[in-house]
């Protein structure tokens, strides 16, 4: 069994109220917290290595330190919950079960940056968890641990929601404290970073909803226990939301030493592959990084068990590698189309563009109108270096990550399957019928097959 | 038609209101938007944008462009119930192809249409973060998931006999 820290008390009767979580050991600490130095609670953090949850993994501690202090300038830190990277609804579970795990998070983070009035952005389709959201944060109030002088500490919190309207760019930082202004989603040039310059001009910290809810953990057993669970600069644990082509698609918790074989086919957790197919690629961190064929997925290049954690789905770079991302794990089994899924996704990315990069907003439109007559038995053998191209052309020259998030999927694709690609266009009728299964691999794959 | 909030949901966009700093009012334009969609009919007309525009002190091309950015703000009349179904890479490998292909000859509309009867519509969505319990469709507030033709029928049922 592996550690929870997160979700242990999720399965418990009655935890999504006050009064339950409260008796589970909830809040303490907010009550440890307020008794220490702010600086110090982001020393913890830093001690903890936590790394940033939403995808881009960067050190939060850090993150915090960089926050801007200037007399007489109100902070605020927001908790980014709009969660819309495809694969990736971990932060939804978290806050529909136990979501005073994310408020209590939330303070102890605003009493250390110094955030009188912080706000969760939310996703606006998550129409239902706003509400209950909104129920946590009314009953915390009534218990002490927002509003004035929180326990009687001198430290006053508001918190709010803020609900989004359907825009996957919201969850770009920088756009996401545009569509709080009030504002289309547009990300900002950077710098000024937000912790500098974020909403309203004032000092800003943007925190994904996993990693607010990793605090408390950290604040109860200290940062240097927590960097003990976990491998190398992957501490703690991770909430890992899998779907696709599984037997048991839903939200793991993890600690990062499994290998990702035991992740895929062990009981524990997702179960293996419905009907006896086989293991035929991944994309493990959200539909922005890299898709992996079997074999690559399983063992790296280097022919070491790949596990599951920040540096081992990365090990190998772009070649032969991915990234761990949000944690949105796509299992694709024998039967599926790479060219139809990867088409799936250039189409969501052409819908989420901003339009305010040329590069992005052309390009993700040109990819999608390729990859469909590909998928359709219409490309021609040009086509694929055209893609490859595009997806080149695009990466590096937006300004937010959204361009690159759009151009990796179909790299990715082309790198290590470009034979199915050209078996489309060379079969335009017999690719209306059937798919091209596992005849990619060249090798026998060594690839558990599942009862 | 005569665009007005009730004494009621006037409290509630000052209570929004409250929620951001003094004279950035604009902030609370998204969550006043959800409400005036709500409010006027499913969806934003230009008077409905405008008397929000006013409630906020903002012009009313500030509400325009955010209306026309964000999906999930209706520029056009739509039925009492909106299947939104996701066809994102996860739903499409669970089979999101086949649901709304049966939901399309089910109800005899195309994707974006509305039946005769003002009852349905139909929309395809990108990404709605239900990808371990596809397919699924949002309805309203809340999701549908784990679709099955049955399921369909079912619902359909539903909102049949709701609307009667």
């Amino acid at each position: 069994m592996s550690i929870k820290l997160l979700l242990d008390k999720a399965h418990v009767p009655g935890i999504r109220g006050f009064e339950v979580y409260r008796r589970e050991g909830g809040y303490r600490s907010v009550e440890k917290a307020l008794k220490m130095q702010p600086a110090d609670i982001v020393e913890e953090v830093k001690k903890s290595g936590l790394r940033g949850r939403g995808g881009a993994g960067f050190p939060t501690g850090m993150k915090w330190s960089f926050i801007a202090k200037p007399e007489g300038v109100p902070r605020h830190l927001v908790c980014n919950a709009d969660e819309s990277e495809p694969g990736t609804f971990k932060d939804r579970y978290l806050m529909e079960f136990i979501p005073h795990l994310l408020i209590e998070g939330m303070i102890v983070s605003s009493f250390a940056l110094g955030s009188n009035t912080s706000y969760i952005y939310i996703r606006g389709e998550y129409d239902w968890v706003s509400d209950i959201l909104e129920e946590a944060i009314a009953e915390a109030r009534k218990n002490g641990f927002l509003g004035k002088n929180i326990q009687g500490s001198g430290f006053d919190c508001e918190m709010y929601v803020h609900r989004g309207a359907g825009a996957y760019i919201c969850g770009e930082e920088t756009a996401l404290i545009e569509s709080l202004e009030g504002k289309r989603g547009n990300p900002r040039i950077k710098p000024p970073f937000p912790a500098i310059q974020g909403v309203w001009a004032r000092p800003t910290v943007v925190n994904n909803v996993e990693t607010l809810a990793a605090v408390v953990p950290i604040l109860n057993m200290g940062g240097e226990e927590y960097a003990k669970i976990g491998v190398g600069k992957s501490t703690g644990t991770k909430l890992i939301s899998a779907c696709g082509n599984i037997n048991k698609p839903g939200i793991y918790e993890i600690d990062m030493t499994i290998s990702v074989e035991e992740f895929i086919f062990s009981d524990e957790y997702c179960g293996g592959i419905p009907n006896g197919k086989r293991l035929k690629a991944c994309i493990p961190g959200g539909s922005s990084v890299p898709i992996l064929p079997a074999n690559l997925l399983l063992t790296t290049a280097k022919g070491e068990k790949r596990l599951m954690n920040y540096e081992s789905l990365s090990d190998g770079g772009f070649a032969t590698g991915t990234m761990m991302g949000s944690g949105g794990f796509i299992v694709l089994d024998e039967d599926q189309c790479v060219v139809k899924h990867t088409y799936t996704l250039a189409r969501f990315y052409r819908h989420e563009s901003c339009g305010q990069c040329s590069p992005c907003r052309e390009g993700t439109g040109w990819m999608e109108k390729i990859l469909k007559s590909i998928e359709e038995g219409k490309g021609k053998m040009s086509d694929i270096d055209l893609l490859w191209d595009i997806q080149r052309r695009i990466e590096g020259n937006t300004i937010c990550p959204l361009g690159d998030a759009a151009a990796w999927p179909v790299a990715a694709a082309i790198r290590h399957f470009r034979d199915e690609f050209e078996w489309h266009v060379n079969n335009p009728e017999l690719s209306q019928k059937e798919n091209y299964g596992l005849r990619h691999y060249a090798d026998e794959l060594h690839v558990p097959v599942t009862a | 038609m005569d665009v007005q909030f009730s004494q009621e949901k006037l409290n509630k966009v000052n209570e929004i209101i409250s929620r951001y700093p003094e004279g950035k009012q604009k902030s609370a334009l998204l969550p006043v938007l959800h409400l005036a969609q709500t409010e006027f009919g499913g969806w934003l007309d230009v008077p409905v944008m405008d008397y929000v525009a006013g409630l906020l002190s903002i012009e009313p091309i500030e509400v325009y462009e955010v209306a026309s950015f964000y999906s999930m703000y209706n520029l056009k009349p739509v039925g009492k119930y909106m299947f939104e179904v996701c066809q994102t890479g996860p739903c499409m490998l669970n089979g999101s192809d086949d649901i709304i292909d049966y939901i399309k000859q089910k109800l005899n509309i195309k994707v974006g249409e509305t039946t005769a009867d003002g009852l349905f519509t139909l929309k395809t969505v990108e990404c709605l973060g239900a990808c371990g319990y596809a397919p699924m469709m949002q309805m309203g507030k809340t999701y549908r998931e784990h679709l099955t033709k049955e399921k369909v029928d079912a619902i359909i049922d539903e909102c049949r006999t709701k609307a009667n």
